[in-house]
């Protein structure tokens, strides 16, 4: 495979000189002692009409490295030894004054966060008039007439209405287009997008990642794409710099990285990818002697309204039927909105559903109230997307694995610890980690200690909600393996939302899909996906990243 | 806190099977630490201010440690007397000691304050984690009666429950401690509405919890900390408060030493002793300021 992209070069010599030559850039944070170094000695160079993606797990140093380029590192960040040339001259060690004069101009960021990157209290037209305000660019009039044209160019629609609006009343994908107006306002010669994407669901995240690519052919426009998803360096980037503690591990043309990698990090990267085209493994497909005879969750028909002021009604999941076979794994998929948290709320019983049937275990979940209710919870269990919530942070971990034993039962002090060491083994976390609280431990063993509070009553259903959504992708990958082993053990009923079609196609037997709270298609998750039943679930699964230009690349 | 969170981090890293996954979160919380840890090392301010309360925690309980003079009864001919070897901070109009007078005036002010702050920390929380975890109708009910409360200007409030309930340090602690309740009630319910709505709070229910566990186990803990960094910071108001009482007349009958008493009596000698009512001030000043500082510090301590 060539390129995948077409680049427009003007001509050799100047495609050759790069736009950013990062040359052994050494970064650290002022600690109390001594610098601890993040970035160690990193160099890569972008050229015009290039994409470079600099892909790492969070910790890698990849966000560090791109605020050192624009000049806005935390207070206490360093940027040790290295050039950072632009152009080629060295800003490296430019004052924040200067830095301000190409700013903007000459080098801009998308930031990660379109919901907290915008001032609340502008409208729209005021923040995008405001970069180009700063760099003088003509009269008021003027300034406001490319307000417009540039609203329109990232591809909002009614654009002068847009521009009176204020950040809240536009959807995040609309907020992250603005942010782009404002990045590309310039036209400058380099955009540092630094996880564009990672907050937005998958269709929106296409059109975004196209957008970029559109204003990137039309202006020759280098781009430094911060990414911790190798699908999206995959579609997107000519180049890619593979990136851990602070360390380049490769790069190299993303085709050849991709292709035959290296290193043994990328390698591992490039496996537990969820979104390159790979399916569940053979070894975790199971015999159907595992799967029960009965339904371990019915819904049928399921309605949840919520009041919406004092008359309107938004109706959040409509007519939402389903059955999940005792140790197996339905998937709710949808985007932000779809009503699949919301589904997952009225099986566990926090909801009282509008309308409809809910059945886990035989029990009619909407029937119980009170003391029945608080017993029923020993039946199905959830699983929380964010593991840094869903911990009381006061409480040691033993205290939080230990606390549903205490609410049901009278289990003696030595089998309560029993129990909860068990568990824990079980989740493959050490037993020293008992004494500690959340704080002490990374997200990926939080998230352990999540599951194993979830299983320390023996419950029969566990509802994962996004639960692997947070994680990075080889810990994701890891809780993935371990959900799975622990199904087979446990002969457990997993009920997986999430908007991740590509972590679904792994992990699930069958899938529901939901857009707008309806369900538009329904099956065992390969007829899904090979055979969609609906224009939206085509779309969602085209939206996966990792799969452009026919790329389907095959790992051991 | 970040103390924890680097022994905990450095520890980590012997469990070699596990994976040493550096997530974001944690690694935001390890830039935290990072940033505050020369905060770690010595913070003048902060060992000020505990050197402060410590010695007017001294004063209040020992008294006789630091001074031979009586605070009550003055030395005949020796009226007005400027600062001097004798005297440290000069006598008052009858005689008495200053000095003398201050350190003894530290027990009534200090109790004074703790009895205020106490009336509204156990009432203002009982309130509010009442409102805040019943929600619905009791919730309303009880917050405009603290909307009520709060309407009234507070001096006015205090002096008014002075009246009804007659003149006396004791007495006029009560009414500044009733005048703090709506705060109090206001923080813990925003406070345990937080905590609430948390991801942990629905876990307990989910895992089977009852309220009252849940209330006790998981809403208290969370919610009390900042209540606590507010009740050190009332306990400064108290005493500003006290003492405002007090140069009114409406707190300690003299010659009772108090703190605003002492200022109160002073004011009439200002041309002639003003250290007479300068000192007390300060004294009220520093003790203020160092309950802030500590207060503050609590506050940090928490995030």
């Amino acid at each position: 495979m060539t390129t995948t992209i077409n680049i427009k070069p003007v001509s050799t010599d100047v495609s050759n000189l790069p736009v950013l030559e990062i040359s052994k850039l050494t970064v650290g944070y002022l600690g109390n002692e001594a610098l601890q170094r993040v970035v160690h000695e990193v160099s890569l160079v972008v050229r015009p009409g290039e994409v470079v993606a600099l892909v790492g797990e969070s910790g890698s140093g990849k966000t560090t490295m791109a605020q050192a380029v624009i000049g806005l590192l935390a207070e206490n960040g360093r940027l040790e030894a290295g050039a950072v040339r632009l152009n080629g001259a060295d800003i490296a060690g430019w004052s924040q004054k200067q830095l301000d004069t190409i700013r903007g101009s000459k080098i801009t960021l998308i930031p990660q966060d379109p919901t907290s990157s915008l001032n609340p209290v502008k409208t729209i037209g005021a923040q995008v008039a405001e970069v180009l305000q700063i760099h003088r660019q003509g009269s008021r009039a003027e300034i406001d007439e490319r307000v417009i044209k540039l609203l329109a160019l990232v591809g909002l629609s009614q654009p002068e209405l847009r521009a009176k609006q204020y950040p809240h009343e536009l959807s995040g994908g609309m907020r992250q287009r603005v942010l782009i107006a404002i990045a590309v306002a310039l036209r400058p010669a380099l955009i540092i997008a630094d996880e564009p994407t990672s907050a937005l669901d998958v269709t929106v995240q296409k059109r975004i990642l196209d957008l970029i690519d559109e204003l990137r052919r039309e202006y020759g426009t280098a781009v430094l794409l911060v990414t911790h998803d190798l699908g999206v360096a995959a579609d997107r980037a000519n180049h890619t710099v593979v990136l851990k503690g602070g360390r380049i591990q490769e790069e190299g043309p993303t085709a050849e990285v991709l292709a035959s990698p290296r290193s043994d990090y990328t390698r591992k990267l490039l496996a537990d990818a969820p979104s390159l085209g790979k399916t569940r493994p053979a070894s975790r497909k199971r015999s159907p002697r595992l799967v029960g005879r009965d339904d371990a969750v019915v819904v049928k028909n399921l309605v949840q309204d919520f009041a919406v002021g004092r008359r309107d009604v938004f109706r959040a999941v409509d007519n939402v039927s389903f059955t999940v076979r005792r140790g197996t794994t339905h998937a709710i998929v949808g985007e932000s909105g779809s009503g699949k948290t919301t589904t997952a709320r009225s099986i566990v019983g926090f909801l009282k559903p509008t309308t409809g049937r809910i059945l886990v275990d035989g029990i009619d979940v909407t029937s119980l109230r009170g003391e029945n209710l608080r017993r029923f919870r020993k039946t199905i269990q959830l699983v929380y997307q964010n593991p840094f919530t869903s911990l009381d942070p006061r409480q040691t971990i033993f205290q939080i694995i230990e606390e549903p034993l205490l609410n049901f039962g009278s289990l003696p002090r030595e089998d309560r610890a029993r129990k909860v060491q068990a568990i824990l083994e079980r989740v493959g976390l050490p037993q020293s980690v008992l004494t500690r609280r959340p704080h002490a431990l990374s997200g990926g063993q939080l998230q352990r200690v999540a599951i194993a509070r979830a299983l320390v009553l023996d419950p029969q259903v566990l509802v994962l909600d996004e639960a692997v959504s947070a994680l990075d992708v080889t810990v994701q990958a890891q809780i993935l393996t371990l959900l799975d082993e622990l199904q087979r053990a446990l002969e457990l009923t997993y009920l997986f939302i999430s908007h991740d079609l590509a972590v679904v196609r792994q992990i699930s037997d069958t899938v529901s899909v939901l857009h707008n709270g309806r369900q538009v298609d329904i099956g065992p998750v390969e007829d899904v996906f090979q055979r969609p039943g609906s224009a939206y679930t085509r779309e969602l699964i085209s939206a996966i990243p990792g799969q452009r230009n026919g790329n389907q690349y095959s790992f051991p | 806190m970040t103390g924890l969170n680097t022994i905990g981090r450095s520890s980590l890293r012997d469990d070699a099977d596990i994976p040493a996954s550096a997530s974001k979160a944690s690694t935001h919380t390890s830039l935290v630490a990072h940033r505050l840890k020369p905060l770690r090392g010595i913070q003048p301010g902060l060992v000020l201010s505990w050197s402060v309360m410590a010695v007017v925690v001294l004063w209040a309980l020992f008294p006789q440690w630091f001074t031979s003079y009586s605070a009550t009864v003055g030395v005949a001919r020796q009226q007005l007397r400027a600062p001097s070897a004798e005297h440290w901070l000069g006598t008052d109009a009858l005689g008495r000691d200053l000095l003398a007078r201050i350190i003894y005036g530290a027990g009534n002010s200090l109790s004074g304050a703790l009895v205020a702050v106490g009336v509204g920390l156990v009432v203002g929380t009982t309130l509010g984690i009442v409102a805040g975890s019943a929600r619905g109708r009791i919730d309303v009910a009880i917050m405009r009666c603290v909307d009520v409360l709060l309407s009234i200007p507070q001096l006015l409030l205090s002096l008014s429950i002075v009246i009804l309930l007659g003149f006396g340090i004791v007495n006029a602690a009560i009414a500044v401690g009733i005048t703090s309740i709506a705060s109090f009630a206001r923080l813990a319910r925003s406070e345990v509405v937080r905590v609430r709505a948390s991801d942990y709070v629905e876990a307990a229910f989910g895992s089977g919890g009852t309220f009252s566990r849940v209330l006790l186990r998981h809403i208290l803990p969370n919610s009390l900390t900042s209540v606590i960094a507010f009740a050190a910071l009332q306990l400064g108001w108290a005493i500003l408060t006290i003492s405002t009482l007090g140069f009114l007349g409406y707190g300690a009958p003299p010659p009772t030493p108090e703190w605003g008493l002492l200022i109160a009596e002073g004011r009439n000698y200002l041309a002639r002793a003003w250290w007479l009512t300068t000192v007390p001030g300060v004294v009220v000043i520093l003790v203020v300021l160092s309950a802030n500082r500590i207060s503050q510090s609590f506050g940090k301590a928490r995030a």
